[in-house]
């Protein structure tokens, strides 16, 4: 197992055995700002390098994947789990859109195994955070509550909320600097991320543990599904990674995306947007199972399906 | 006490995705100001611990007269006591300088 996944294994472990282990609000909340400014930077270094009209293409083919992910999710939930149709797509909204630190985890397990990948995929992160949210607010309202939908504030939230205004920022810096004029900011934003990413990973762990009593209380239905469709999702990324001509690596990046479920972005805004949706419930889902499934079984196992799809 | 002058204090303890609309909320209602700390306790919606986000909560305290007192728990509970973590109390208190806070 990867040292980084022992990280979130040490923080669940020491919740569950009650230790008084605490990282402070303040700590969480600086490194959080950090890695999404890293990984904004780190992509929009290599983005600089790219012809954007090779991009383009892709980019919108993965914006259309971050619109389907929640169609899919969301009649699963809502037909086949019974769940009511605000929680549904509340739901729905947090399996559209992405986590930022199982991205960096995919990276990490790449780049242990020298298997390269395509470097701006950081774009594909900030492209994928969006549309899922919005999509999950319109399935909330489709009811007929259109007026409901306050468009100011849901567009505020998405498109500037913290995690995007960070990831988004770092790619543009580092699009516009480019790899010259990152180089000075290197030691700190690119040779200290593991070490920041393995004191995140121990926070994810402690969180994830205090919200697992919720788990007795969500039902059986939620936990097949938290782990069911981020491998579906997988499939769908790898085989939108194979068609739009990505390497291997990047293909898995684009499956592990797809696969990932949001729990910092996606609250925040369903919080707001859909607030008769109880969070517990996608909470549980996205964090408590799908995160520790990608991280520890997921990831390896998407390399797999990437191979199968990829054929390489 | 003789120096001091009669005033409502509102309380609201609230989820921290709330902190926003709260702040435009009681400003609009006829709050001349507020504070607001990051606080942490149990209730019915379980431990909120206050480790990250969606586990916050805040306090928000709001001197005002009776008149506005009156229209910011009014507000606050059709607004959000249905859908949100909130706990609401209003306390009779003494103020210095009460032009601050009313009027």
């Amino acid at each position: 197992m990867d040292a980084i996944a022992l990280f979130f294994v040490l923080g669940f472990v020491a919740r569950l055995a009650r230790s008084d282990l605490k990282l402070p609000a303040q700590l969480y909340e600086a490194l959080s700002i950090y890695l999404l400014l890293a990984i904004g930077l780190k992509g929009g270094m290599e983005l600089a390098k790219q012809a954007p009209m090779e991009v383009l293409p892709q980019a919108l083919a993965v914006i259309a994947l971050g619109v389907v992910i929640p169609l899919i999710a969301f009649p699963i939930l809502y037909k086949l789990g019974r769940l009511d149709r605000f929680n549904a797509a509340a739901i729905a909204g947090h399996y559209g859109s992405v986590s930022v630190v199982t991205f960096a985890v995919a990276v990490d397990y790449l780049a242990a195994r020298n298997l390269p990948y395509e470097a701006y995929l950081p774009l594909f992160l900030v492209l994928l955070e969006m549309p899922g949210i919005a999509i999950g607010v319109l399935l909330a309202r489709l009811g007929g509550q259109w007026r409901e939908i306050r468009w100011g504030t849901l567009l505020h939230e998405i498109f500037l909320g913290k995690s995007m205004v960070l990831l988004a920022g770092g790619l543009l810096i580092g699009w516009a600097a480019g790899p010259k004029g990152l180089e000075p900011l290197e030691p700190f934003f690119f040779d200290l991320f593991k070490g920041a990413l393995c004191l995140f990973l121990l926070e994810m762990g402690l969180v994830a543990a205090a919200q697992a009593g919720a788990l007795r209380s969500s039902g059986v239905f939620l936990a097949v599904f938290a782990i069911g469709m981020p491998i579906v999702s997988a499939v769908l990324g790898a085989v939108l990674g194979t068609a739009i001509g990505l390497s291997a690596g990047g293909t898995l990046l684009l499956a592990t995306l797809a696969a990932s479920a949001s729990y910092i972005a996606a609250p925040a805004a369903m919080r707001i947007a859909i607030p008769e949706a109880n969070p517990g419930l996608s909470i549980t889902a996205a964090l408590v199972i799908t995160f520790p499934f990608n991280l520890l079984i997921g990831i390896p196992l998407y390399h797999r399906i990437v191979g199968l799809i990829h054929g390489s | 006490m003789p120096n001091t002058h009669k005033c409502k204090l509102v309380v609201l303890i609230a989820e921290k995705a709330l902190e926003d609309k709260l702040a435009q909320d009681v400003m609009r209602l006829g709050a001349h100001g507020y504070t607001v700390a990051d606080v942490r306790g149990r209730g019915s919606h379980g431990d909120r611990n206050g480790t990250w986000d969606a586990d916050r909560s805040i306090r928000m305290e709001i001197l005002c007269d009776v008149k506005t007192a009156v229209t910011i728990t009014t507000h606050v509970e059709k607004a959000y006591f249905l859908h949100y973590a909130m706990v609401a109390f209003v306390a009779d208190v003494g103020v210095l300088r009460p032009q601050k806070f009313s009027g």
